[in-house]
């Protein structure tokens, strides 16, 4: 059996997950409809709504549904980015931390490239954290042209949580809304929407136990948005498509478990986690832990989050190395065509490329156990050794030099 | 064994990952990244290294079950061919860029990595034969002589050819798309690529210039009189009719080539086609499939990837070759690679330094 250490790339569903949306698709009925069938597929799209707006300190009227958390992101930012610049020409400058999900800095590019959008990016510090102080600089620079904040609630790759509440109080200090993506936070910390006081919160099912396609996005009554899908005009007109009952189910069955059993799970998960990064650094191969790392801390970085440098390595190298060996698991950031690049968010850290590209992130969830993390530091050091050989052969052991001739 | 199948994404390399497999190898799946812009989309048949021959390539692979993976090798790439290619180009010469790339990329960076995570060998697409001969593992050509490509292969070594396995050289082509079509291949009928891969529209003339600039000079005749003009030297190949924009025709209108690129003095000479007839081939960068022959050899000498084998006589100096063709050939460059075979084996390669005649008139 392989050891599935990849949960932030997607958690395996829950088996009552599975049943619920193996009964509800059996089932026919659109949310719409009048009838019979319809008013029981509205009910279970409502009784979800609640327990998904309860389990993340939301009123089920601020719950929209999406497809998850690319298209949440999407209406977060995009919708909100033409609402504001449609009230007011001025309101065209996003800031946006540089180590957001490309769900999100996809979208600045885009507004920059085609909608006029100017982007003040908010740099981290060195451990991968958004300081309140950088935004407020940020906002500064001229408060009356900020269309919007947008802060992630934990970072997918290094695990570092950001201070969202103090952030989202700077933005509000000058009337600027606030969208955090928690898709990495939902299943791990609790989330809280109305304390924090965020406009807008991401979340997505398939991170949590919950189907693949479907998510949330949470956005407050008074936050105003320019919906990017036209259609039907569910979803409070923000998000047109007949609902996904099945899987919308399935994420309230996710959100129920994550939220009774949390704080359990979250020492548990921890303390896997402190295990692991304490077994690889003691592994004898100068491996560092990115992001900050404390034994038993759940409040600065993710407890399911382990994140490892490792020197002289190709990361590409070590997961095929690692996959041959029984250990799934992922460089942490996105490829291009499947080509491997350093990713973005380490360089904004501070890292350089070259120690960048030895990236190998480690993801716990709910079937995580003391054998995965046993396996995987059985199979570290081997992995390491031939991936460093890699590296040296893949750069010296090159021909001589051609002799040119005449 | 652990085999690392080289996938470009074509019909090719993936029968032959599937070949791997089913001869009971540990076959995992390697597409290499060469190109610059990882992200281009191809938009004919030509080139390679897009994302749509990664996808390609990634289908097969999981048809068949096995791992795949992406190898970033752009910068090598682009260091040790495509630099290459412009300063040979640059120097005069006219390069085979595939030679290059099987010597340096696919049987030394893929197979020094593959190596060293712990594979035995690397399997690729190329129609040739590997045949185990009295002195190791020997390299021959293809059964299906339209598509032999043991020509590009004449760079490697016993030590590479001990770590290579070609598994379409015993079958022709057709019967590899057929293969690919039972096995449910989604690029049974992919077309097949041709040209240079980084030169994705197939001119060269245009990306050579874009890279090198103008630099204009004259076009003369044997005779040293002006008869034309060019806009860079580097454009030209011995052996090239077409394009040529002669505005001063012959008194007797044959027609005339390219006899000679000089880039010092930026001049392209031109002449008849008997000028063009050479015979005797003055080499370097010698590089043995087997032992380095001694003394005088009888082979069959190929001086382009699908030209017409030639009787001669070779001999070796290290890594310098001189060839006595039996007759004259027209259209050597420089720069191109001369591969020596005897029989079907392939001996060796070398590449062209200078062209002459046996019985040339002082």
């Amino acid at each position: 059996m392989p050891h599935y250490l990849d949960h932030a790339a997607t958690t395996p569903a829950l088996p009552q997950v599975v049943a619920a949306v193996a009964e509800q698709m059996s089932v026919p009925g659109n949310a719409s409809s009048l009838h019979t069938a319809g008013r029981a597929a509205r009910r279970v799209v409502e009784e979800s709504r609640e327990i998904i707006a309860a389990g993340l300190g939301a009123g089920p009227s601020e719950v929209v549904f999406t497809s998850g958390g690319t298209e949440s992101d999407n209406l977060a930012v995009k919708g909100l980015y033409y609402q504001r610049r449609a009230d007011d020409p001025r309101r065209t400058r996003l800031i946006v931390s540089a180590i957001e999900h490309h769900a999100v800095l996809d979208c600045v590019d885009f507004l920059v490239e085609y909608e006029g959008a100017r982007i003040t990016w908010v740099e981290p510090d060195p451990l991968g954290r958004i300081d309140p102080a950088r935004v407020r600089e940020a906002i500064e620079q001229d408060p009356a042209d900020v269309a919007l904040v947008s802060v992630m609630w934990a970072n997918n790759e290094v695990g570092t949580v950001q201070p969202v509440a103090e952030i989202t109080a700077v933005a509000h200090e000058f009337g600027i809304p606030m969208h955090t993506d928690a898709v990495q936070a939902m299943g791990q910390l609790p989330i809280d929407f109305a304390a924090v006081g965020a406009d807008l919160l991401t979340a997505s099912g398939h991170k949590i136990g919950g189907p693949l396609g479907v998510g949330v996005l949470l956005a407050r009554r008074d936050v105003r948005l320019r919906p990017l899908t036209q259609g039907g005009g569910q979803e409070r007109g923000l998000r047109s498509g007949t609902l996904d009952v099945a899987a919308i189910r399935g994420m309230a069955v996710a959100t129920t478990h994550v939220t009774e059993g949390r704080s359990r799970e979250r020492d548990r998960l921890a303390s896997l986690r402190d295990k692991m990064i304490r077994g690889a650094l003691d592994a004898g191969f100068d491996i560092t832990v990115s992001g900050p790392h404390e034994v038993g801390d759940v409040s600065r970085r993710l407890p399911g989050n382990v994140h490892l440098l490792v020197p002289d390595c190709d990361g590409d190298s070590l997961l095929y190395l690692l996959d041959a060996a029984g250990i799934e698991c992922s460089t942490g950031s996105a490829c291009q065509a499947g080509v491997p690049r350093p990713s973005h968010v380490l360089l904004a850290m501070g890292v350089p490329e070259a120690q960048a590209r030895g990236a190998l992130r480690l993801s716990l969830g709910h079937t995580s156990d003391d054998a995965d993390v046993a396996a995987f530091l059985d199979a570290l050091p081997a992995a390491v050794e031939r991936a460093q050989r890699a590296h040296h052969a893949g750069r010296a052991g090159q021909a001589p030099a051609r002799t040119k001739g005449n | 064994m652990r085999v690392v199948a080289a996938m470009s994404g074509g019909v090719d390399s993936a029968v032959a990952a599937a070949r791997m497999l089913d001869a009971g190898h540990e076959v995992v799946g390697v597409h290499l990244a060469l190109s610059q812009s990882a992200a281009t989309l191809r938009e004919s048949a030509r080139g390679c290294c897009t994302i749509e021959d990664a996808g390609d390539a990634r289908r097969v692979a999981d048809r068949l079950g096995i791992p795949f993976y992406v190898w970033d090798m752009a910068d090598r790439f682009r260091e040790d061919v495509m630099e290459d290619f412009v300063a040979e180009y640059a120097a005069g010469r006219t390069p085979n860029p595939c030679l290059r790339c099987n010597e340096r990329i696919k049987f030394a960076a893929l197979l020094d990595k593959a190596l060293a995570l712990g594979f035995d060998a690397v399997a690729t697409g190329h129609y040739a034969q590997i045949v185990d001969g009295p002195d190791g593992r020997e390299l021959h050509r293809a059964v299906d002589p339209a598509k032999d490509q043991s020509y590009v292969l004449g760079v490697l070594d016993t030590d590479q050819l001990a770590r290579s396995f070609f598994p379409l050289g015993d079958t022709t082509k057709p019967h590899i798309r057929e293969e690919a079509a039972e096995r449910g291949f989604s690029v049974a009928k992919k077309p097949d690529s041709h040209d240079i891969c980084f030169i994705a529209d197939g001119d060269t003339k245009g990306w050579l210039t874009s890279r090198l600039g103008a630099a204009p000079g004259e076009i003369v005749d044997d005779s040293g009189e002006v008869v034309g003009t060019h806009e860079g030297a580097f454009a030209y190949t011995v052996g090239q009719r077409r394009g040529l924009g002669l505005k001063v025709p012959r008194d007797d209108g044959a027609k005339r080539y390219v006899v000679d690129v000089q880039p010092a003095t930026r001049r392209v000479v031109v002449g008849t086609a008997e000028l063009l007839g050479v015979d005797l081939l003055e080499a370097d960068h010698g590089r043995w499939c087997g032992p380095a022959p001694s003394g005088e050899v009888r082979v069959g000498a190929q001086v382009r990837a699908h030209g017409e084998e030639i009787p001669a006589t070779a001999t070796a100096d290290g890594e310098l070759v001189q060839v006595r063709l039996d007759r004259r050939v027209r259209g050597v460059a420089p720069g191109q690679s001369v591969v020596l075979y005897d029989g079907t084996r392939v001996v060796g390669s070398a590449t062209i330094a200078r062209t002459g005649r046996a019985d040339a008139p002082s």
